[in-house]
């Protein structure tokens, strides 16, 4: 088989997957490269499935915001799987006048972002969700925000690009990418040798290894995210949950079981590489959040845990770019967390940015050069 | 690790009588729906897994996982496959339980 197409995707995860089923949608013939024998085994089959609006940087926010109203609400439809999105809004809990103080900052923030996004009480709140303990004195509310099931929304896309005559090669690392007349061109595998007219880097916390190799390098660090799975119940509430000291996140899946998500505070005390281990203190700290907010559940069994690393870029927005420095090169990493939201309109930006359309929406605010030196 | 192109050719997804078969008993997925994703491009038993769900139940595939292994690979073509990750807990374990490890502050 020829290794010529016209673009070459480095990554297959939701990022990667997402942008090749928008390129291929095109007529473009796409080649995506994954280094893991299996598609999206990084971030995107192991985070918490927030599709939030609420709490965003205010950089973010139009595009999670594009996302949500024109993208996510079809997307079942679009990739022909069902991706169990729920736009049954976002509760962030608090207990005290200083968590209510941090929720009242988040919510003028988005607001004045043009999210619908307000504080409502205790009493409104139980009226949403009619399990809350009663030790919660209010909660920010945004009733758009959501959740969706992300290893069926990576595979979809997958999928669905494939249908379409994309190319994935599973199992290929990518060692380099060399220029030839100026301009990045050939993409080197432990084992092949790939040629596109554009290359997009969608490789996650392992991007620089790559960008290294034609001189770029963005200020990114892995940072150890971890999760829970409970066994499933019968459907009791569809928001998507917080805090105002993010002592835990989640909500419960289409299947039933209850997904949660929490930190511990040693997230970047990390070392990256293999399978992300899951570490014995970050589960029974989460489950202390849960039962302390959602007493109802301590009786719920925990099936699974597990962990992810993200991509912590300097300044917590991705780099959704295509270089000065290199021609024929796009850049889409550095999503810290909070990638798998964004990722139907960061993707659509990547493959507009890959055929050199101007993208639907502003991304100066995510260029590659925006990192400047102190002095 | 070798490289696997997903556009290998595997054949056409051909109906069998034992498809009805439930193979995960926790999370009820049958035979012929694994061998459906497989028809699908999930060329191995993680990405099966996520998909349908199989071995991700109550049990964590300990009945199973071998079956879908098996079914995974015969579907495939190939010898053998690597096995999908196991997590901690080893049994299904209370939130207050889990909860009351000494930890936090
Ligand atoms: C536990 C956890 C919870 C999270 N919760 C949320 C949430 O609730 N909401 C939200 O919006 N986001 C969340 N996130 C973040 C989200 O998962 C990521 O931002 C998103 O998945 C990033 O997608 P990606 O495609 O950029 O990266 P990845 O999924 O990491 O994909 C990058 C791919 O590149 C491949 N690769 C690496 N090096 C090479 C190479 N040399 N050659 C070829 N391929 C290579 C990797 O194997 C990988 O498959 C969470 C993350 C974690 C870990």
């Amino acid at each position: 088989m020829s290794n010529v197409s016209d673009v070459i995707i480095v990554g297959a995860g939701v990022i990667g997957n997402a942008t090749a089923y928008y390129l291929a949608k095109r007529g473009l013939r796409v080649t995506v490269l994954e280094k893991s024998e299996y598609i999206g085994n990084g971030g995107s089959s192991r985070n918490g499935g927030g599709v939030r609006q609420s709490g965003r940087h205010p950089a973010e926010l139009p595009l999670v915001m594009y996302g949500v109203k024109n993208l996510w609400v079809n997307l079942s439809d679009e990739l022909g799987m069902d991706v169990e999105y729920y736009q049954e809004g976002n509760l962030r809990l608090g207990k005290t006048p200083d968590h209510i103080k941090t929720l009242e900052n988040l919510t003028n923030s988005a607001a004045s972002g043009g999210l619908d996004v307000r504080m409502i009480d205790y009493k409104e709140a139980q009226s949403i969700c009619p399990y809350l303990s009663d030790e919660v004195i209010g909660a920010s509310w945004c009733p758009t925000d959501g959740h969706a099931n992300p290893m069926l929304t990576t595979l979809a896309y997958y999928r669905a690009a494939r249908r379409l005559g994309a190319r994935f090669v599973s199992g290929a690392e990518v060692v380099e990418i060399r220029k030839l007349g100026g301009r990045a061109r050939l993409v080197v595998t432990t084992d092949e040798v790939y040629e596109a007219d554009t290359i997009v880097v969608a490789a996650g916390v392992a991007s620089n290894k790559i960008l290294e190799t034609v001189g770029l390098r963005v200020p990114m660090n892995p940072a150890l995210l971890e999760c829970l799975v409970t066994e499933d119940c019968p459907p009791m509430f569809y928001q998507m949950l917080g805090t105002a000291m993010a002592d835990f996140y989640g909500h419960q899946s289409k299947h039933g079981s209850f997904v949660f998500g929490g930190t511990t505070g040693y997230e970047p005390y990390t070392t990256y590489g293999g399978t992300p281990p899951a570490t014995s203190g970050s589960a029974p700290g989460t489950c202390r959040g849960i039962i302390k907010y959602f007493p109802v559940l301590r009786d719920l069994k925990i099936v699974r845990t597990w962990a992810g690393w993200m991509d912590d870029c300097a300044d917590h927005i991705p780099v959704i770019d295509t270089p000065d420095e290199v021609a024929g090169l796009v850049i889409g990493c550095g999503f810290s967390g909070h990638g798998f939201g964004i990722s139907p309109t960061a993707a659509t930006i990547l493959a507009q940015l890959a055929v050199g359309e101007t993208p639907v929406l502003d991304v100066s605010r995510f260029k590659y050069d925006r990192f400047k030196v102190r002095t | 690790m070798s490289a696997v192109d997903r556009t290998r050719d595997i054949g056409e997804y051909v109906p069998a009588q034992d498809d009805d078969m439930i193979v995960c008993r926790c999370e009820e997925i049958t035979k012929g729906e694994i061998r459906r994703a497989v028809h699908d491009g999930m060329y191995n038993v993680h990405e099966v897994r996520r998909l349908l769900r199989c071995g991700m139940g109550l049990c964590q595939g300990q009945t199973c996982a071998r079956l879908v292994k098996s079914i995974v690979a015969r579907e495939l073509g190939v010898r053998s496959l690597e096995d999908a990750t196991a997590r901690a807990p080893m049994r299904p374990i209370e939130m207050s339980v889990f909860a009351n490890d000494g930890g936090g502050e």
